[in-house]
């Protein structure tokens, strides 16, 4: 049982002391989401975000025990149709789009691995 | 009057009486662009061409519906065939859709007139229209001050005249906010009620697509169009679009109305409060009945806001790899890796980098418990504090905005501060409501403060009779 209850400790320790948004972590997030950054954006990103989510930490207030997330807010679900294959004619049209090179109707791009 | 400064349905009893061509119509509307647009930078695009050939379609084959003939402005951020769309970000520079988006092809068959694509917040990130790639839109009643945003250039075009009515798109008070700044009405629409097809994604579970015009008439018909189940747009649920501007007239002898005491509290200026108070007065004396409400989760919002955001956002601008489509950069580096973070990096401005940032942040291992899942269950009881209040209430009645239109550059370099300027429109976008802004008077200074009216989901027939 101690040892749920340090898990939290630590847990709500990362939330409220160490929610500093280091250049270490912002430079590993930029990664994450494939987006290359200066060094001056990587400065000021870490100033700003750390601002945005101390203020984020409003939430914590809220008791949200058995409240259930929200994600769809008109309550549809599952709205279902036929599949069936509608084709667009107009490849040439899409293919001149690409800014990279195209062969045999297919866009090339730089090797992956 | 000059023509470009007639309502919809002003214009379209011209037409029908033939009192004036919808070539006319639109060339007064080129002029009022040609002579404001240097200035205000509201319109990105002015696609007189097009415009010209579609008014002349009209005169040739005869006026039929409401829209028939009515020169219109277009965001940036809907997929216009034969027209650029860029979302005002240099990632999209070039790119031209090769279909109509279904709001556009539903406004396009109703024979509306597409004078252009108006300015905007990159990708609708942004609460002033300062974070375009195609420069800053300035406030038609001040060109010192910001006209709101995202949809800044559809707000000032109407506003100032240079056409009738435009579209934009509403995820956290885009629509409403820039409404309010510049004095004309805009409509956000409940949660679905417009198709999201062909229109560029910003955050999934928010987005919601709606009209701006110069009275509330106008909004009815231009929504009376717009709305409707789409096959292509799997939220769009199938209720009827009713007859929007017939049902104008009732009236709002007995309507309850609900003021929410959050509304008008800490943070909400003096003057902007007296000034809706005064609106929300008049209403009293046309026979509603006030009363003073309690949504106690309003201060939360921002925060949840700020969290599904840009969450959703990072994960909808995923696709913009520079593969498929859009910007063409030199060095273009050796792996696709490298590729990616060059291409996204020179094509993305800061407030777009700053919000996948935050996306990306809040969805990565360790942290998705602790922000985004939190922030979906506040939500949950953001709704629920509506739903207690509309058991006792028919509408809300507020402030659109803490505060009127602010100076070019003043919160530019402190997001949090931006993000404050959405805090009364953030909760009815939570719950998916529909949500008008009514232009209901001007400040010591000169700058229109707007009523909000905010209605049950699909209640917008009842939102816009309160406007009228």
């Amino acid at each position: 049982m101690w040892t749920t209850d340090l898990g939290l400790m630590y847990y709500a320790f990362v939330i409220f002391f160490m929610s500093k948004i280091s250049k270490q972590q912002v430079e590993k997030v930029a990664k994450l989401a494939r987006v290359k950054l200066s060094e001056e954006e990587v400065e000021k990103f870490s100033n700003q975000l750390d601002k945005v989510f101390g203020y984020m930490d409003i939430l914590n207030e809220v008791d949200t025990e058995n409240v259930e997330p929200t994600a769809q807010v008109t309550g549809l679900k599952n709205v279902m149709r036929e599949d069936e294959i509608e084709n667009f004619d107009n490849k040439e049209d899409l293919l001149k789009k690409t800014p990279l090179e195209v062969e045999d109707g297919q866009i090339k791009v730089m090797k992956v691995l | 009057m000059n023509l470009n400064e007639l309502t919809i349905r002003e214009a379209h009893d011209g037409l029908k009486a033939k009192k004036f061509s919808s070539e006319e119509l639109t060339n007064a509307c080129l002029r009022r662009i040609s002579e404001r647009n240097p200035t205000l930078n509201a319109f990105i695009e002015v696609t007189s061409d097009i415009a010209l050939a579609q008014a002349k379609k009209v005169d040739k084959e005869g006026v039929k519906g409401m829209l028939s003939g009515i020169p219109i402005g277009i965001k940036d951020i809907f997929c216009v065939k034969g027209m650029k769309t860029t979302g005002a970000s240099k990632i999209l520079d070039g790119f031209s859709s090769p279909y109509d988006a279904t709001v556009v092809g539903k406004l396009r068959s109703a024979g509306a007139v597409f004078l252009g694509r108006t300015n905007m917040d990159e990708f609708a990130c942004g609460a002033s229209t300062e974070h375009s790639c195609y420069g800053v839109t300035k406030n038609p009643k001040d060109s010192e001050r910001v006209p709101g945003g995202s949809s800044g250039g559809s707000a000032a075009a109407v506003a100032d005249n240079m056409c009738l009515a435009a579209i934009g798109t509403d995820t956290g008070g885009s629509i409403r906010q820039p409404a309010s700044f510049c004095g004309c009405y805009g409509l956000k629409p409940t949660y679905g009620r417009v198709s999201r097809y062909g229109v560029l994604a910003m955050a999934s579970s928010w987005d919601t697509i709606g009209p701006f015009a110069r009275s509330a008439e106008d909004i009815a018909i231009m929504l009376e169009v717009m709305a409707g189940c789409d096959s292509r747009d799997s939220t769009t649920p199938d209720v009827a679009v009713p007859d929007y501007a017939g049902a104008l007239h009732q009236d709002i002898k007995g309507l309850k109305i609900g003021i929410p005491k959050e509304y008008f509290g800490e943070g909400v200026e003096e003057e902007t409060k007296n000034i809706v108070m005064q609106a929300i007065k008049g209403l009293e004396k046309k026979g509603a009945i006030l009363k003073e409400v309690s949504l106690p989760m309003t201060k939360y919002a921002i925060a949840v806001y700020y969290i599904s955001m840009p969450a959703e956002l990072s994960a909808n601008l995923a696709r913009y790899d520079g593969v498929r489509f859009g910007l063409n950069i030199d060095d273009k580096g050796d792996d696709l890796n490298e590729y990616y973070e060059k291409v996204r990096g020179s094509g993305f401005g800061d407030e777009i980098k700053r919000r996948i940032m935050i996306g990306t942040y809040v969805l990565s291992a360790g942290y998705y418990d602790a922000y985004y899942k939190k922030a979906q269950k506040v939500r949950t009881l953001i709704i629920k504090d509506f739903g207690k209040v509309f058991d006792e209430v028919d509408v809300l009645c507020a402030p659109v905005s803490p505060f009127p239109a602010f100076k070019l550059g003043e919160n530019l370099d402190d997001p949090l501060k931006m993000y404050m300027a959405d805090a009364l429109t953030i909760p009815a976008s939570a719950a998916g409501l529909p949500a008008l802004s009514v232009p209901c008077g001007v400040s010591a200074a000169g700058l229109p403060i707007g009523l909000q009216v905010i209605g049950r989901q699909f209640e917008e027939g009842r939102v816009l009779g309160v406007g009228f």
